[in-house]
């Protein structure tokens, strides 16, 4: 297929294949519907499937099950999606999830402070920790996945170096000899435990809520604004924007900002949910976030980073965990499963669709 | 005393797909001697050298070495067979990460038939021996990546001498070293003429060519257009064969240019090269042209912001205009459409409407939310005012034949209103028929700005400009009005040879 449109690139435009582009145009319709929707009618597939062999999957409280399953690594999914756009990548997502944990607990904990105080040190900690992988990127020239690894690093270490290596809950040892006596505020881990009344009494948790909202946020800005347009314009071929007038730079480094912000928003709902500072949380967050993210490059056949497919790719996920846990498959094989289906789509994304070259 | 050539290539053909790069090429090359091989872009230079080099392999036609059948069906065996490339670009010839001597032995190391392990010594001392017969004079463990251009191309062509070839092609070896770094260059290849090597010296600098040349082959539209012998070689006329001088000059309508919108003086694109002014007319169109590599799209960069201004001032309607940043350019009015579509042009992820709205997505968004429908319209707009040929201005660009895509990197910056429009060599991979449509409508609209474009075909310029000026040698040599032009002149100033005609 790319080869007759190059050669037609070459010569002028009537001469060559006008009567083989007509026969290809019915059998490119049926494999752009396939490309396009296939992945959504697998995971419509799925669901049906459970809903038939698993007793009760089929019910609300499963639906919202999977979605607060999902939840935290789907706006990690989110913030790396951003990075993607922009033709980066960030690794030092999970760790910076780890480490808002950390912060906040911290905060409230050791400090004292309220919730507010905690979630706003998060975040902050979440853009400059964003601020910073984008100035390593764009101003020192360090390859993307290099210096998010190294980040990843330094995260992983600097947590645990305020409590020596400790985790942190109400009325542990401090370093110096004292007692911790902060706790966890009440509307700080309502964030991870408070269900709205919506359909069903207490059955919405908030932290579904959020990731609704911050995927129709992110999706609404990288489709319809000019930034999100100008992003995608950056990742696809950065030398033709910046001699459209884009500043490269700066979008690039935005680009790691709001990853960064959205895997700080992951950590603050999955210390809410935990409710104590846990070192050992967290630790399938960034392979977790990677796959829905370049799963969702096959959603809709796009084959390029989008806010859409990474949430499906968050939510299949999801379904395929809960059905198979519900239909007693042992949780060891869940790795097996998610690496799976990341291959799967990625041969979907990369060898079928007509987009990448 | 009639000396067989070494090297006798006949009626060679090669097409790819649709098109006929090489159309029937007769060449021969002597032993001991220098042939020159000249030839505009696209003249089917590169391509001759794959097909020789054992790249590709030729459609009809034969050659000879040595008066036997020499058909290589890969590098490798093309060099065994004794006719050996050095490729245009540098770093190709060489590794970059290894020392000179294992460089200078590097083909000696793979291949069927090398033995599973060397001995570094043995190969310090073959390539002092080799580097000793060139007379190279270099650190045998210096890593090459440390050495200059000029020295890397040097190893390159050494390395080259290792296979004791009889063919040694060049392909622009001098085309990024200096004027004393190239003469270093010469003097190796005199040696290798004196040993008795045919060489194929494939370039279109002037001064090269009168330095070396024995005789001179021009290459045209993939046929031979001129052979020149003799001890008086006829440097113009093997310019005009490359050139072709079958050239019309009708369609125009020169109008001069109004009042200044742009204008410079004293601009200088390279340390040590000539400083030269500039002015653009309100409506006018100059073409600028000249061979490759002679500061074209520097100037281009200039103009545009992309490249900084060290010396000179540029003035744009009446006030001082010296863009840092393509930003700054496009908001002061000047735009560019930059050479090479597929890399500096076309986003590959977006369709044609997204495409052409690129620079110019805040002035049709609301508070940051693109405006996509008239976004789309004013895509539409381009695609009937161009004749782009689509089925609707949701294509994707891979769809869309070469001259249609430059059309819609033209629509990206004229669908809004410049002070200075800027194309460089947009007519490149562009057919004659988008071509026409192209150069219409830049004419169309030329009104209220100033239009520059850069281009290396002469018919081209002759065909969209009212001015046309001449660059060699990172300056401006020559002005014409493209009416009753002196056609001599222009060539003269083309090919650089008025730098020894005028004082």
């Amino acid at each position: 297929m790319n080869k007759t449109t190059t050669g037609t690139a070459m010569a002028s435009e009537t001469s060559l294949n006008s009567t083989p582009a007509l026969q290809n145009v019915r059998v490119l319709t049926l494999r752009d519907h396939a490309m396009r929707y296939g992945f959504l009618a697998l995971l419509f597939g799925l669901v049906v499937y459970f809903s038939i062999a698993a007793d009760g999957f089929a019910s609300p409280i499963s639906a919202v099950f999977i979605f607060q399953s999902v939840s935290i690594t789907g706006i990690l999914a989110l913030g790396v999606t951003a990075t993607l756009v922009v033709d980066g990548f960030d690794l030092s997502i999970g760790s910076v999830a780890t480490t808002s944990m950390m912060t906040s607990s911290y905060v409230m904990v050791v400090l004292g402070g309220d919730a507010t105080s905690a979630v706003l040190a998060c975040l902050a900690m979440g853009i400059l920790v964003g601020l910073v992988n984008g100035i390593l990127i764009v101003y020192m020239r360090v390859p993307d996945l290099l210096a998010t690894l190294g980040m990843m690093f330094l995260l992983v270490g600097l947590q645990r170096i305020p409590t020596q290596g400790r985790s942190i809950a109400t009325g542990m040892t401090l370093p110096d000899g004292t007692v911790a006596t902060g706790k966890f505020s009440l509307e700080f881990l309502a964030l991870g435990r408070h269900r709205f009344d919506v359909f069903l009494p207490n059955f919405l948790p908030v932290s579904v809520v959020i990731l609704v909202v911050l995927s129709i946020l992110i999706w609404f800005f990288l489709e319809y604004t000019r930034y999100g347009r100008m992003m995608y314009a950056v990742g696809s071929n950065e030398r033709a924007a910046q001699l459209a007038g884009a500043p490269v730079r700066v979008y690039k480094i935005w680009a790691y900002v709001i990853s960064g912000v959205f895997a700080s928003i992951g950590g603050i709902l999955l210390a809410a949910r935990i409710g104590r500072g846990d070192i050992a949380s967290g630790n399938n967050l960034l392979l977790d976030a990677v796959a829905a993210a370049l799963i969702g490059f096959a959603v809709l056949g796009v084959a390029k980073p989008n806010a859409f497919g990474t949430a499906v790719g968050a939510v299949f996920v999801g379904v395929l965990l809960q059905g198979l846990t519900m239909m007693n498959a042992p949780y060891y094989t869940q790795d097996f499963v998610k690496g799976a289906v990341l291959v799967v789509a990625l041969v979907f994304t990369f060898a079928l669709s007509r987009r990448s070259r | 005393m009639v000396e067989e050539p070494v090297f006798r290539i006949r009626n060679m053909q090669k097409s790819f797909g649709a098109i006929q790069v090489l159309n029937g090429v007769d060449l021969t090359l002597n032993a001991g001697a220098v042939t020159v091989l000249m030839g505009a872009n696209g003249a089917g230079k590169s391509t001759l050298v794959k097909v020789v080099s054992g790249v590709y392999r030729m459609d009809a036609g034969e050659v000879a070495l040595a008066g036997e059948k020499f058909a290589p069906r890969s590098p490798a065996e093309a060099i065994r067979a004794g006719v050996v490339t050095v490729h245009q670009s540098i770093n190709d010839g060489v590794v970059l990460d290894l020392d000179v001597a294992t460089n200078l032995t590097l083909d000696r190391l793979s291949g069927a038939g090398t033995k599973l392990f060397f001995n570094p010594r043995r190969v310090r001392r073959e390539a002092q021996k080799v580097a000793d017969r060139m007379g190279l004079n270099f650190d045998m463990g210096a890593t090459v990546g440390d050495l200059s251009l000029a020295d890397r191309q040097m190893v390159a062509v050494v390395r080259a001498m290792a296979h004791e070839p009889r063919v040694l092609i060049l392909d622009e070896p001098t085309s990024s070293l200096s004027s004393v770094e190239a003469n270093r260059l010469f003097d190796l290849i005199d040696l290798l003429r004196s040993h008795g090597v045919a060489i194929l010296y494939i370039s279109h600098r002037m001064s090269d060519i009168r330095r070396l040349a024995d005789s001179i082959v021009s290459l045209r539209d993939g046929k031979i257009s001129g052979e020149f012998n003799g001890p008086d070689l006829d440097f113009g006329g093997a310019v005009d064969a490359m050139l072709g001088r079958k050239i019309s000059q009708d369609q125009v309508v020169v109008q001069d240019g109004g009042k200044p919108v742009f204008v410079a003086n004293n601009l200088c694109l390279e340390p040590g090269a000539q400083p030269f002014d500039l002015t653009l007319g309100d409506g006018e169109i100059v073409a600028v042209t000249g061979l490759v590599g002679v500061g074209k799209t520097a100037l281009a960069e200039m103009l545009f912001g992309v490249r900084t201004c060290t010396q000179g001032r540029m003035v744009l309607d009446d006030k001082p205009y010296s863009p840092r940043s393509s930003q700054q350019a496009i908001k002061s009015g000047v735009f560019l459409v930059a050479k090479d579509r597929s890399v500096s042009g076309i986003v590959p992820d977006f369709n044609i409407y997204e495409n052409t709205s690129l620079p110019f997505l805040k002035q049709i968004s609301n508070f940051g939310i693109v405006n996509r429908k008239s976004e789309r319209a004013e895509a539409r707009e381009q695609i009937s005012s161009l004749g782009i040929v689509c089925q609707s201005e949701l294509d994707e660009m891979h769809t869309l034949s070469g001259g249609n895509q430059q059309k819609v990197m033209v629509a990206r910056w004229l669908g809004h209103a410049s002070r200075l429009l800027i194309l460089d060599e947009p007519f490149q991979g562009v057919d004659i028929a988008a071509r026409r449509d192209i150069a219409n409508r830049l004419r169309g609209s030329a009104k209220g700005r100033a239009t520059l474009v850069f281009m290396t075909e002469l018919d081209e310029a002759f065909e969209i400009a009212d001015r046309i000026l001449v660059m060699s040698e990172h300056t401006i040599v020559g002005e014409h009005r493209n009416a009753d032009v002196d056609i001599d002149r222009l060539l003269v100033e083309i090919s650089g040879l008025h730098a020894e005609a005028s004082p």
